[in-house]
């Protein structure tokens, strides 16, 4: 593997624009690289054919990892390691319980997403990821190919025929 | 153009914005040296801030009795000012997650600026129980941590140490929920920027790209954050009502605190929202991104909650005389015609009469009155607080020990440092971050733009 990639890419300053070129593309058996937009594009995942995120899944993994946390803690630590009376309940207080096993619950299922957000994105504090262009994070969506996917003068020809304003290249560490 | 248009709904974005202005007008404040308006409103806040610092150290450095708690009222302005700034956090949750799960595009306009309102009052409001402590170099035994004391660990089962779990989670949730929203205009700012900006920039934009499978992890992420933060936020100030509510003492004991807090933080915490927002509409010049249709949205939540703030007030009344149980009884008279009469008919006439203005559409659209009735609910709010803690403490069950407070100048530094805190970090995050969600505002120009919805879009179109 090539640690750089050649990408070739159209501008758009229309979101509907670039959707229908992503659609003609795929109907065509191209490979896109990615698309990038200024904001999410309703519309664009099945078009894209991206599949939907796994991350609540793994949201309600990291929740269910905190409710036995904190239950099975309180539970251990008022059963067996330290038991105390309090106000003649029993140790085993299940209902007085409930507040922190769900705060508990909360707070892993938001770290545990969150930081997973960012790991599987590959992004997080002084990462320097190459950006394609720098107007992309103010009112530019880019549609981009890469030469060892789709021939840069089959990625050219086709984004001309498909309403691109610009048509550029750049190469990204990858 | 083949965006759907509406002339029924009002717009949400004035003035025909492409994206591209949307970009200049919510970033650009953040890269043009402060105005005299920020400087002018900085150094007051700073000055507060200062005074506040003396006063807490003061507090450290002689011990609590610097301030004039007692035997009998052991709770006075610390914790009024606890309960009255979380309170004032919880609309920001409410712009941001609920209103989302709801799907009201409106919250685009607001919706970042509450949240680090949220942050900032949150931080102010765990100042008030740590400094309560007295010895706040041992603050970190409410965590429970396997230690050389046994391990001797924290009681479970008080409302107390619920209070203590649910505020560090409801901070932690927030701050990342507010932080992964200003990540792709942290990018927009790195993209414009140039030399070391764009370096420091760059380190807090975390590399985003804006790729679309990003983006779409990132709706995602927002939305289970916020199915989260929806019952965390009711949780907390649950939570905050059992510290009352769990106890023996009459006019705590009731089991209409929890939703009757609730509904008063998200009152409190509008009014706030409103009272700030205005202020950074005007300064920043954000008329057409906080519309007069925003006000108002935010004016009929106000309405709502206020309603169900007055209906609680007077079904806790009725349940008193009802009881029959003359203790009850007596410390609802007490409320009303007792040593703090004057706190309970502010709180009625600024929590209950106030909001009901409202009703007037008129009312609800007019920026000056809007204004001056979040003031008047804030302080309505804060009494609401002080009624609960101390006109209940007051009168006890020994009329022996019965007691009158007022704070010294101390407690009153401490206060209005909070207000320094809380100012200062927010005008400090209005230079540095775009305070409406430029993405978030971009992403509803096509369904909010006064192009494309509302009376001019048919003509424009």
């Amino acid at each position: 593997m090539k640690n750089r990639k050649d990408i070739v890419y159209g501008v758009y300053s229309e979101e509907h624009d670039i959707i229908e070129a992503v659609r003609e593309a795929r109907n065509r058996g191209m490979e896109i690289y990615d698309v990038y937009s200024p904001m999410p594009i309703h519309g664009l995942d099945p078009v894209l054919g991206l599949k939907e995120s796994r991350l609540h899944i793994a949201g309600f993994i990291y929740g269910l990892l905190g409710t036995l946390t904190a239950f099975l803690g309180m539970t251990w630590i008022f059963t067996r390691d330290w038991p105390i009376i309090f106000g003649g309940k029993p140790y085993w207080a299940v209902p007085s319980f409930i507040p922190i096993t769900f705060e508990l619950t909360v707070l892993f299922a938001a770290i545990g997403m969150t930081v997973s957000f960012y790991v599987v994105s590959g992004m997080g504090f002084g990462v320097d990821n190459d950006v394609l262009d720098v107007r992309i994070s103010d009112d530019k969506f880019c549609l981009a190919f890469d030469n060892a996917e789709v021939e840069a003068d089959e990625a050219k020809q086709f984004l001309q025929a498909n309403n691109a304003e610009e048509i550029l290249e750049k190469t990204l560490k990858a | 153009m083949s965006a759907p248009v509406s002339s029924i709904r009002e717009p949400l974005i004035l003035g025909h914005k492409t994206y591209h202005d949307i970009t200049e007008d919510l970033v650009s404040p953040t890269e043009k040296a402060p105005p005299l308006s920020w400087i002018m409103v900085f150094i007051p806040a700073v000055a507060l801030l200062s005074l506040g610092t003396f006063a807490v150290y003061w507090t450290i450095y002689v011990g609590i009795g610097t301030w004039n708690l007692n035997r009998t009222i052991n709770w006075g302005w610390d914790i009024t000012n606890f309960v009255w700034w979380i309170g004032i956090g919880h609309a920001g949750t409410l712009i941001s997650a609920i209103l989302l799960l709801f799907r009201q595009k409106w919250r685009t306009g607001v919706n970042r600026a509450a949240e680090a309102m949220t942050i900032f009052a949150v931080m102010c409001a765990g100042l008030f129980p740590m400094i309560h402590m007295g010895r706040i170099w041992n603050a970190m035994f409410i965590f429970p941590y396997p230690n050389t004391r046994g391990s001797l660990w924290v009681n479970f089962n008080s409302a107390l140490l619920w209070d203590v779990f649910a505020i560090s989670t409801y901070f932690t949730v927030s701050l990342l929920f507010w932080y992964t929203g200003l990540v792709p205009d942290l990018a927009t700012i790195r993209d414009r920027a140039k030399g070391l900006r764009k370096k420091i920039y760059s380190f807090f934009a975390l590399g985003w790209t804006g790729s679309a499978k990003h983006w779409q992890r990132w709706e995602y992420l927002a939305l289970v954050l916020a199915g989260l933060a929806t019952p965390l936020v009711l949780s907390v100030h649950t939570i905050v009502s059992f510290d009352f509510a769990t106890g023996i003492v009459p006019g705590w004991h009731t089991t209409i605190f929890p939703p009757y807090f609730v509904a008063g933080a998200v009152f409190s915490g509008f009014a706030m929202v409103l009272t700030l927002m205005l202020i950074v509409r005007k300064v920043l010049h954000l008329e057409q991104y906080i519309t007069i249709a925003h006000i108002e949205s935010m004016n009929k939540v106000i309405l709502a909650t206020g309603s169900i703030v007055g209906v609680a007030y007077i079904t806790e009344l009725f349940i008193s005389w009802y009881s029959g149980y003359i203790y009850e009884q007596a410390a609802f008279f007490n409320r009303a015609f007792g040593v703090y009469w004057w706190s309970y008919f502010g709180m009625m006439f600024a929590n209950v009469v106030s909001p009901q203005f409202f009703w007037s559409r008129k009312l609800r659209r007019n920026v000056t009155f809007t204004f001056m009735l979040s003031i008047l609910i804030n302080i309505g709010m804060w009494f609401e607080r002080f009624v609960i803690i101390g006109t209940t403490l007051a009168r006890d069950f020994l009329p022996s020990s019965w007691s009158y407070y007022s704070p010294t100048w101390i407690e009153i530094s401490i206060y209005l440092g909070t207000f320094g805190l809380f100012f200062t970090m927010f005008l400090i995050f209005a230079r540095v971050a775009p305070v409406v969600a430029v993405a978030e505002v971009k992403h509803i120009l096509k369904t909010g733009g006064d192009q494309y919805v509302g009376e001019d879009a048919v003509k424009g179109h």
